[in-house]
């Protein structure tokens, strides 16, 4: 169980918004990765996909989606999809909340992952994933990029903060 | 017309950078953008082929979907 909580570095996206945030150079110091994502986009819909890449690239990618939006719930698989992502016809000013737990990613095999997120919404429908994902890898993950899976731009005031956790 | 920026920050040295996109990069954006459309209508495609085929078989069965409810719960 981790023992240490520590942030590595945090980023809010200015007036112009971001394509994406990247955060690079991670350092390897650490047992576990932990990300917390706060986003919406300006995508013309009432939500978005949010995306990750791992160390710059979209290859080995898997992973299976437990999705609910308040009337329904389904499961399917996936490859860069982290869950669903406020947009421009999300509730004014709400954003979207995802939190990104990366055990063992400096270690030399494959990188397992899990994410929860949810969308805000003052509505009938909001979303919410479970994912247990999995880049088949053996390398350290030194990059994290967070952007829109439609292209979009993350709106100003969209944060992620990443942390990097000790288990001794 | 400049290209969409994106936000770095180097976990090293804390240094936070605002990057505009290469033209590749915007190429790829749109690319990923199209599979995320064409992958959404795949989805709302079934989940409407799976509403329709529920319907006719509570139909067939002469049955409301609460009285199926009923029988599998």
């Amino acid at each position: 169980m981790a023992n240490t909580f520590e942030l590595i570095s945090s980023v809010t996206a200015g007036a112009l918004g971001a394509a994406s945030i990247d955060f690079t150079s991670i350092p390897s110091t650490f047992t576990d990765l932990c990300v917390k994502v706060s986003s919406r986009s300006d995508r013309v819909g009432t939500t978005d996909n949010l995306f990750m890449k791992i160390n710059g690239v979209t290859t080995n990618r898997s992973a299976r989606v437990l999705y609910g939006n308040g009337s329904a719930a389904s499961s399917f698989t996936e490859t860069l999809y982290v869950g669903e992502l406020d947009a421009l016809g999300s509730t004014a000013s709400t954003f979207s909340s995802h939190e990104i737990y990366i055990p063992n990613y400096a270690g030399g095999t494959n990188k397992s992952f899990s994410v929860d997120g949810v969308t805000e919404q003052n509505g009938t429908a909001a979303y919410a994933t479970l994912i247990a994902g999995l880049w088949s890898s053996t390398a350290a993950i030194t990059s994290l990029s967070f952007y829109s899976g439609y292209g979009t731009t993350l709106v100003q005031y969209s944060t992620a903060y990443l942390y990097g956790v000790k288990n001794a | 017309m400049h290209n969409p920026t994106r936000i770095e920050i180097n976990c090293e040295t804390g240094v936070e950078s605002i990057i505009e996109l290469t033209d590749a990069e915007v190429a790829q954006l749109k690319k990923d953008a199209e599979a995320a459309v064409a992958r959404k209508a795949e989805e709302e495609a079934q989940a409407e082929a799976n509403a329709t085929a529920k319907a006719a078989l509570l139909d067939r069965l002469g049955i409301t979907a609460e009285e199926a409810k009923l029988l599998l719960g």
